[in-house]
């Protein structure tokens, strides 16, 4: 018979549960190899290299760190994108929402193709998005509208790649709400308005909040698609990820690492806010 | 009927406003960008990509796509093997370190890889001693699109393999099935989308990559440049045909990734 | 102890914990070769992870399984030859019902014309004929369930395990697809067991019921035995009607109502008289305990009585009725389970296009 006959394990149950169907039972060599290998990948492509940056951030100590990230640039590198990624998904957090809206409630031509289109952002190369972007919206605009070397660059570039995270995670939450409910607030009386406040958002809310963390975290490290509309001025249209690079490029390795520290943390803190918010919320689903 | 028409306002007026938004931010900026490549007409564009260096910067690109797409579809599936159907400890770590190339910077993506395996990182001297140089090279080319496309098979098979359950799996079992038999005829074929998207998702990024590589690629034209690199060095030394036509190039296979989702969306259905 | 022969089950001693949680305690049953044996039970008392652990999908923390008279507690399920029917199906989705039916032979690499004929046997025997280049999701409950019996037997499997095979269907389908069970059953004399929740499922087709509460097998025996013989009041209530009269437990038949007081009459009021056929159901209301008794009665039982709507009457168990005492065991088990929690909304897999 197979090698591998050893007797399937169950997961633990939880008390008052029906079995457990868990068995570990990976196919192939057995789920230890299994096991090791993914970890064994994970391990070489993502944790050494993040543990890399944290160690060099601090190799020149605390003090090394703060000069490094407290520079006049490296502080208006940071503050230009934090500022320009909470306008976005401010923007976003609109934005996405109406679009999602429509093309869920909403019939017309073309709808299919719009909706393909949204996911354009996530399949275009950043570089290739920057120079669209900056035939556009530069120079010799077609519109008239010439944006470049300036900060409403920044938030254009921006506002682009981070299109569809708001769109795609409020779609299938609208998708599956229960009509019924709208109908019965509306035969109770209740204005378009209020139904959307009070029926209607509250079950999208987790999903804005699931597309802002996204976007947020991929606003504050997006590179590529400023790279040339925006001009990259130092303390005027430079954003962290080009100041990091200049300081890799300067050999500046531990200065560059320590304002990659610094967005991390900005990330992880907003996705920390952003689950307190949800639990908040959530708590009158009880 | 005013009801009516305010309601009928307000819908025509939402759906403007969204395509509006998408028209200004989307498709003009596709559109237009397709128009000026051929500015100088179709020859000029074909001349522009075949020459040495576009086409060697084609070749790596597809080169780190042969070699990244495949690792991190045998690794996706293997992780959503292991989060959802095993009792690991530390399956939640797996599960942050799967969306961290989400939440990291492509720049701050390279810059790890200079520091461990650069020639003054952790492993680059030892790797130089055997003659394998990392950063500057292909491999560190390589690595970096695999690290920014590692999560895509991942996070599509996971949820399609909860959702699938293991009952047929189970009655495979039952009816003599092996391990490998039961992944290849049950398991596999039950996720088949979730591969497939993320296989689409993975290589359109892993194509399209462009921060991080900058970082660890040197950009040497010829050699080290990737396909964005290379449109990036166009537009640097003034070539704009060539610069619009490697775009129009990656534009025209981002459209065809979106393309290939959306007939595999219909098929699926 | 009496020897399993052929492809008799025996269970010995078995017990299943999964941490906290006893599923399983100290559970002996023997399962005659050829026989029709239900796992009869509510939800929670063990039925199914006894129905698996017999399987070999699950280990058990002490005991042994004995299949066919050999030990086969630590082997796993793919190396015993059981059948085993889910009660969603398990069909293989993305297989036609011919593919589903022949996979377990081509797992052990039979031959393609043996293969052939053996599916178009059972497709036969389960009739589905002409069906075979379908797909599950074209086919009804009652034919999938169908399908899945025929892959479950197309390897000869000793012995047959099914796990509320009917519970996903009908209650039409049901009837027919259980009765349509046992002529099989007659047919093909695999030793089979299922699983049910459903008292009259049970009666109705096998041989031997196994009653099951909170993990522990409360009887053993034949639908009769544990009608008119049940061991504890959990039985009594579970298999079979009951009433609670003064602190005891009366089948609706053995209820007697008398216009006068007695020795142990309790006093009621009638709420209602129906009359069904031949029979007739007398509803009351016990007056003090305020509680519901109802008597079952045949119509030549009921005119002499001259019973009317409000009237107060005495009602005691018959001299000869099985009774047991009322300790409130019934009424824990079939005492409403409160509506679960609201989950939130789902989300979305983070940074992917949907």
């Amino acid at each position: 018979m197979s090698s591998d006959a050893q007797a399937v394990e169950p997961a633990v149950s939880p008390a008052g549960g029906k079995p457990s169907r868990a068995g570990i039972r990976l196919p192939g060599a057995g789920d230890a190899l299994n096991k090791g290998l993914v970890v064994t990948y994970l391990g070489l492509i993502v944790l050494l290299p993040l543990a890399a940056i944290a160690t060099k951030s601090f190799e020149d100590g605390l003090g090394g760190f703060w000069n490094a990230v407290s520079s006049p640039q490296a502080v208006a590198s940071l503050e230009l994108t934090v500022t320009a990624s909470l306008i976005v998904v401010a923007i976003n957090a609109v934005m996405g929402t109406l679009i999602a809206w429509v093309l869920v409630r909403d019939n017309f031509r073309g709808k299919g193709v719009v909706n393909s289109v949204i996911d354009l952002p996530f399949a275009l190369p950043t570089i290739v998005a920057s120079l669209t972007l900056l035939v556009v919206y530069g120079k010799d605009s077609p519109v008239g509208i010439n944006i470049a070397f300036t900060q409403a660059a920044v938030v254009v570039a921006l506002l682009f790649v981070t299109l569809p995270f708001v769109v795609r995670a409020v779609q299938p939450l609208l998708l599956s709400i229960d009509r019924d409910m709208e109908t019965a607030a509306e035969s109770l009386g209740a204005s378009k308005t209020r139904i959307f406040w009070r029926i209607i958002f509250p079950n999208l809310a987790p999903g804005i909040a699931t597309g802002i963390a996204l976007a947020f975290a991929r606003a504050l490290g997006e590179f590529g698609s400023l790279i040339l509309i925006s001009g990259n001025v130092p303390f005027k249209t430079e954003v962290s990820s080009v100041f990091i690079r200049g300081q890799i490029e300067s050999d500046n390795l531990v200065g560059a690492s320590a304002v990659s520290v610094v967005l991390l943390a900005i990330s992880l803190l907003m996705l920390a806010f952003i689950t307190f918010v949800q639990r908040r919320g959530s708590r009158h689903d009880q | 009927m005013t009801s009516n028409f305010k309601s009928n306002i307000s819908r025509w007026s939402l759906r403007y406003i969204a395509l509006g938004y998408l028209l200004m931010l989307l498709l003009l900026p596709i559109g237009v960008i397709l128009v000026r490549t051929f500015d100088e007409g179709v020859g000029a564009v074909i001349d522009a990509i075949t020459t040495p260096d576009a086409l060697a910067a084609l070749r790596l690109s597809l080169l780190t796509v042969i070699i990244a797409v495949p690792l991190n579809t045998v690794f996706g599936i293997a992780c959503a093997l292991i989060m959802v159907r095993s009792n690991m400890r530390g399956k939640s770590i797996i599960n942050a370190l799967i969306d961290v190339p989400f939440a990291v910077s492509p720049v701050v993506i390279g810059l790890a890889l200079v520091l461990v395996y650069g020639t003054q990182g952790w492993f680059g001297a030892d790797l130089a001693a055997i003659g394998i140089q990392v950063i500057f090279s292909t491999p560190g080319i390589v690595m970096a699109v695999i690290f920014v496309s590692l999560p895509f098979v991942a996070r599509e098979v996971i949820p399609v393999l909860q959702e699938v359950g293991d009952d047929q799996e189970k009655a495979a079992e039952t009816l003599g099935a092996s391990s490998w038999q039961i992944f290849w005829k049950i398991t596999l074929p039950a996720i088949r989308w979730g591969v497939s998207y993320g296989i689409v998702l993975t290589t359109a990024r892993a194509l399209g990559e462009f921060g991080a590589v900058t970082i660890v690629s040197g950009r040497i034209s010829g050699e080290t440049e990737t396909l964005p690199l290379f449109v990036q060095k166009e537009f640097e030394t003034f070539n704009s045909v060539g610069a619009y036509s490697a775009s129009m190039l990656l534009a025209l296979l981002a459209l065809a990734t979106l393309l290939a989702l959306n007939l595999m969306r219909r098929k699926e259905n | 102890m009496p020897e399993t022969q052929g492809h008799g089950i025996e269970v010995t001693g078995v017990s299943k914990d999964y941490g906290d949680f006893q599923a399983l305690t100290d559970v002996n049953l023997i399962v005659p070769d050829g026989s029709m044996t239900a796992l009869l039970g509510p939800s929670g008392s063990g039925k199914s992870t006894l129905l698996r652990t017999i399987a070999g999908l699950e280990v058990p923390s002490a005991g042994i399984v004995r299949i066919g008279g050999e030990d086969q507690t630590r082997k796993p399920v793919r190396a015993r030859n059981v059948g085993f029917v889910f009660q969603h199906y398990a069909a293989f989705k993305h297989m036609t019902v011919y593919e589903n039916i022949a996979f377990g032979p081509k797992v052990r690499k039979w031959p393609k014309e043996r293969v052939k004929q053996r599916v178009y046997e059972l497709l036969d025997l389960v009739q589905l004929s002409g069906l075979a280049r379908r797909y599950p999701s074209q086919l009804s409950g009652g034919q999938r369930q169908r399908m899945a019996l025929a892959r479950a037997l197309a390897v000869e499997p000793s012995v047959l395990l099914l796990d509320e095979p009917f519970g996903a269907l009908d209650a039409k389908v049901r009837k027919d697809l259980r009765t349509w069970l046992r002529r099989l059953h007659d047919e093909v004399h695999v030793t089979t067991i299922f699983v049910t929740h459903d008292q009259e499922e049970a009666m109705d087709i096998a041989e031997q019921i196994v009653v099951m509460n909170d993990g522990r097998i409360e009887q053993t025996g034949s639908a009769t035995d544990l009608y008119d013989s049940p061991e504890n009041e959990f039985v009594m209530g579970f298999v079979g009607e009951v009433n609670s009269l003064g602190g005891k437990l009366v089948r609706p038949h053995d209820v007697e109502i008398l216009n006068h007081e007695a020795e142990g009459t309790v006093e009621a009021e009638i709420d209602r008289i129906v009359k069904l056929g031949f029979a007739a159901r007398v509803e009351m209301l016990t007056v003090g305990e305020k509680g519901e008794v109802w008597a079952q009665l045949t119509r030549t039982e009921l005119e002499p009585l001259n019973l009317e709507s409000g009237q107060k009457v005495f009602v005691r168990p018959r001299p000869d009725a099985v009774v047991k005492e009322d300790t409130g065991v019934l009424e824990e088990i079939f005492k409403e389970e409160d509506p679960p929690a609201s989950g939130k909304p789902t989300g979305v897999t983070p940074g992917l296009p949907v």
